[in-house]
């Protein structure tokens, strides 16, 4: 959401006093810096802002930014920050999770505030693991995971959350990861777009699951498998050699080569961050044969729910009085006067 | 039924003090309505009453099934009534199953009205009688009125061309009215109830209406031989004012409309639905003229969150369940304790354990709302006596909840949910205003003397600053973890953790609560029978007569169950016995052993049902062998005693 009033503010004004806690290395160190980067950028009043969260690395969040914030219970943050919104539309509301947090326990609440978009940004950080319980395998870890709760690995199939949050009913979905420069513009993205904002951001937890993202998200010489989506740009990778088609007889997308920059010869497709069909194309893509979508994928506002609740209320209310004694004998009553009683 | 001494009865008397009817049937048949609009009726005639509607927890469950039967019953007369009656003297049985379900309730010689009409073979294979008992000679120690409601009903709203079907749905208005008749009571209110009811159908109200006239009719011309004839209640003496009739679930709602305005704050309601708590999420839904914001969230969890949620962003959180569902909320709670912000959580208590009874009434959630927190968790707890006791009581739990920054659960059950009295409707301005006050300045000094802001400062009442996200200059996060004690700041430091645990304990210790009064007989003696909750109407009635025997035996009803009020422990000590009936096995009993090393004694009954003052009279009785008409510690037998008279 776009707060009303720009306020001037540095990255330090947005820095709590309180000692970060995160292991030395963790992504969550560069998220929060560019998260601290990007508010003064967009002109948030930090008293307005507020960051909610649930329980795990990521949730610590909320300590470190000078802001109001609330570190909730396990899972439960989109439904804290539902009634935090509800009770003051104008707060600028943040919701840090984690792929534990946000769909293990909480599963239920993420996919409820997506589907009734309440406007806010939510950050989940996907690390593929439990870090904060000592590394056992998370709903996002990839089958054969091992760890102190898989010993011989791990066979559930991981839940994928941006198409997760597509599917709940999401209006936004964008993706970054920790070390990327280009998260700032991500979370301006989100910011920007009035309903709930989801953000998938990988994340690197160096103690209990190190690297894992490393094929497409190495700080140097994984850039090729990365695709930086820009809406009404061409679906290009590889410094343009390579781009995203799609097969219009098997409705599925496919890599093809670019040669001589003729993006258009090859059939690469134009990204329109409106159009829903495609952004669940690219939400399923597996990484491997394909590169990792990234950037805003979908972004199409729709209604908010407090506007709703807010517009209900005011109709509800429309020609009522709040007048709490005649409230009180409303319905049928009667009138004891001496012994007599009439009804009125 | 003035005195005990009339039964066997031939028939009602003509002027009776005291009556109990219910009303049985399909839970298709209407009863509820039935009895709602008896209700409403009787009131206006001017007696006291207090109502029990009995359903089963399936919605339409097989027509004619024994498991299917609704019923409701009322208590009126022409004095104070506390309780919905022990014993009907009026069963109305709209098919076998009901009779066979309700019929061990009567009193002996009590009159049963039934519809033959459906007495059929099918309907009473369905309910398992081997013969029709209408016409077997079963029924012979009561008196039985027995005709075709069914035809009548049909050929009463013959002139509106409906079908026999939908004629049918107008039996229990013919009921209605000839119960109306028997009792003596008007019909404009209810032809009025038709009208509004059917406004968009006017076809349907004027066939009520026809029926219900017909139903009357019947009972002024036929005016039988034998047992059916008119019984006139006298109005009961009240004081002057306005009145209305009004529910448990009603008077929560009103009285959190009512406490969040004393406290001059908005109120966000998040809430699920589940029997018996979803009315107080309905009424309130329908109030938003009140700044009232009701959220019906995916589950228990996040209902009581974003309840949390809002308290933290400055508006009155309120949540409501019953048991299961307040088990789900438990997390959330303890974190609303760590975080020290108000709340209101309202427990309409059912039949447990797990699902256990869904619309059965019990009090067997105690244990769970003073200790059922991990950690040390103190919280308030109040439970509500009766449906009108519940407005104040809610308006009690916001005062507590946001004086002292703390979730407060209110306790009420099934029970006082469903059941409706008569309430002399209050003058809100009688009430004491309490606004909350929310911090918008620093309110400390760092070590170098300027000035800071502490979250966790205390006041007096060692509650902690309530500050709306979005105050310039006083950030600050919350959160579950253990906080130091004054900048709120992570602390897991061993002295900060006795300290912060201490500081929790004595601020809910602290609360002001009144001091305990009697409800009923002296302030020290043999007996005192100790109550919370529901069990105010049967108990206050057994004390009473109990004193009119002789017995030295006082009521006391504990509003405040946490904290308790701080006399309650000199009091019961003064007191030979203590005894505690509960609708449980015994957990305030437990709690009044543990807080006041006192030998409270339990009462228990877990069957669904409320107790009957009877059952209480002939528990105290035990105490006082030897008081004359009390030989041997026992009261006469249920036969002689005519249950449902209060005395």
């Amino acid at each position: 959401m776009n707060a009303p009033v720009k306020i001037e503010t540095t990255l330090k004004d947005w820095e709590t006093d309180q000692e970060v806690r995160w292991c030395p290395g963790c992504g969550d160190y560069a998220i929060l810096k560019a998260v601290q980067r990007t508010l003064p950028q967009l002109g948030c009043d930090p008293t307005k802002t507020v960051f909610i969260s649930g329980i795990g690395c990521s949730s610590r969040f909320p300590y470190y930014m000078e802001t109001y914030g609330f570190h909730t219970i396990h899972g439960r943050a989109p439904a804290f920050a539902t009634g935090a919104k509800l009770a003051n539309p104008e707060l600028d509301v943040w919701l840090v999770t984690g792929d534990g947090d946000g769909l293990s326990i909480g599963g239920n609440h993420l996919m409820h505030v997506l589907r009734r978009n309440v406007n806010m940004q939510i950050m989940l950080f996907n690390n593929e693991i439990y870090g904060l319980t000592k590394g056992q395998a998370s709903p996002t870890s990839r089958e054969g995971t091992k760890s102190p709760s898989t010993p011989i690995g791990s066979y559930d199939h991981p839940a994928r959350p941006a198409a997760f949050a597509l599917g709940a009913g999401a209006r936004f979905v964008g993706r970054g990861f920790d070390v990327s420069k280009n998260l700032p513009d991500v979370l301006k993205a989100a910011h920007a777009h009035k309903g709930a904002a989801f953000i998938e951001i990988f994340q690197n937890c160096i103690v209990y699951n190190k690297d894992v993202f490393n094929d497409f998200a190495a700080p140097k010489g994984a850039e090729d498998q990365q695709l930086w989506l820009q809406n009404g740009e061409p679906m290009l990778f590889a410094g343009g050699a390579k781009g995203i088609t799609l097969n219009r007889e098997t409705l599925s997308l496919e890599v093809v080569d670019v040669a001589d920059g003729d993006w258009e010869g090859a059939g690469v497709i134009v990204h329109d961050v409106t159009n829903r069909s495609i952004a669940h194309m690219l939400v399923e893509m597996p990484f491997g044969p394909f590169p990792m979508a990234l950037g805003v994928l979908y972004d199409d506002p729709h209604p908010t729910f407090e506007d709703a609740v807010v517009e209900e209320r005011k109709k509800a209310s429309e020609g009522k009085e709040a007048n709490l004694a005649k409230l009180l004998g409303k319905g049928q009553t009667w009138t004891v006067s001496g012994t007599a009683q009439d009804p009125v | 039924m003035a005195t005990a001494a009339t039964a066997p009865q031939d028939g009602l008397p003509a002027s009776p003090e005291a009556i109990v009817v219910r009303f049985a049937g399909d839970s298709g048949d209407g009863m509820q309505l039935t009895g709602g609009q008896f209700t409403l009726s009787t009131a206006l005639a001017g007696n006291d009453l207090a109502t029990f509607p009995d359903f089963p927890a399936e919605i339409r469950a097989p027509q004619g099934t024994l498991f299917g039967v609704s019923a409701f019953q009322i208590n009126f007369g022409s004095r104070s009534i506390n309780t919905a009656g022990d014993a009907p003297d009026v069963l109305v049985a709209m098919n076998p199953a009901a009779l066979k379900v309700n019929l061990s309730a009567l009193k002996p010689g009590g009159l049963i009205i039934a519809d033959t009409g459906a007495f059929t073979k099918r309907n009473l294979d369905k309910a398992k009688y081997a013969a029709n008992p209408l016409e077997d000679g079963s029924l012979a120690k009561y008196d039985v009125l027995a005709f075709d409601i069914s035809e009548k009903t049909i050929e009463a709203v013959k002139p509106f061309g409906l079908g026999n079907k939908d004629a049918l749905r107008s039996k229990n208005m013919w009921t209605l009215g000839l119960a109306l008749w028997m009792f003596d009571r008007e019909r404009e209110p209810i032809h009025a109830w038709l009208k509004a009811k059917f406004k968009s159908k006017p076809d349907i109200a004027d066939a009520n209406i026809a029926a219900l006239d017909a139903g009357h009719a019947y009972g002024e011309t036929a005016e039988l031989a034998g047992p059916l004839k008119q019984v006139h209640v006298d109005p009961v003496p009240t004081d002057p004012g306005l009145y209305r009739t009004v529910t448990g679930a009603e008077a929560v709602s009103l009285g959190l409309v009512a406490g969040a305005q004393l406290a001059e704050l908005p109120m966000f309601f998040g809430g699920y639905p589940i029997t018996p708590a979803s009315a107080i999420l309905h009424h309130l839904a329908r109030l938003k003229e009140f700044g009232v914001t009701t959220f019906q969230a995916e589950d228990e969890i996040a209902a009581v969150c974003a309840a949390i949620g809002a308290s933290w962003a400055g508006q009155l959180g309120v949540t409501s369940s019953s048991g299961p569902g307040i088990a789900l909320k438990t997390e959330a709670i303890g974190l609303g304790i760590m975080t020290e912000l108000p709340l209101v959580i309202v427990n309409s208590q059912r039949g447990g354990p797990s699902t256990g009874l869904p619309t059965k009434t019990e009090q067997s959630d105690l244990y769970q709302a003073v200790y059922g927190r991990n950690g040390d968790a103190p919280m308030p707890v109040i439970a509500a006596r009766s449906p009108s006791d519940a407005f104040e009581v809610a308006i009690e739990a916001c005062r507590i909840a946001t004086q002292y920054m703390t979730p407060v659960m209110l306790l009420t059950d099934g029970y006082i949910a469903n059941a409706a009295e008569p309430w002399k409707v209050p003058d809100p301005d009688t009430f004491e205003p309490f606004p909350a006050k929310f911090l918008t300045e620093k309110n400390g000094e760092d070590e170098e003397g300027n000035p800071t802001f502490l979250p966790y400062k205390r006041d007096e009442k060692g509650a902690r600053p309530w500050v709306k996200p979005g105050t310039p200059d006083l950030m600050h996060r919350i959160g579950g973890i253990e906080k130091h004690e004054l900048t709120g700041n992570i602390d897991y430091s061993p002295d900060n953790h006795q300290r912060m645990t201490d500081l929790r304990k004595q601020k809910v210790e602290g609360i002001a609560v009144p001091d305990q009064e009697v409800a009923l007989g002296e302030t020290s003696g043999k007996l005192a029978v100790v109550g919370w909750g529901s069990t105010y109407g049967p108990i206050h009635q057994a004390v009473r007569r109990s004193i009119e025997k002789g017995c030295s035996v006082s009521h006391i009803h504990v509003r405040h169950i946490w904290p308790m009020p701080k006399n309650l422990g000199d009091l019961l000590r003064g007191f030979d016995h203590v005894l505690v009936p509960e609708m449980n096995t015994g957990q305030f009993k437990t709690v009044l052993r543990d807080q006041f090393l006192v030998d409270a004694q339990a009462l228990t009954k877990t069957s669904g049902q409320p107790f009957q003052i009877a059952e209480l009279e002939a528990e105290i009785a035990k105490f006082f062998d030897g008081i004359p008409g009390n030989e041997g510690g026992q009261v006469p037998a249920n036969d002689e005693q005519l249950p449902s008279t209060e005395m």
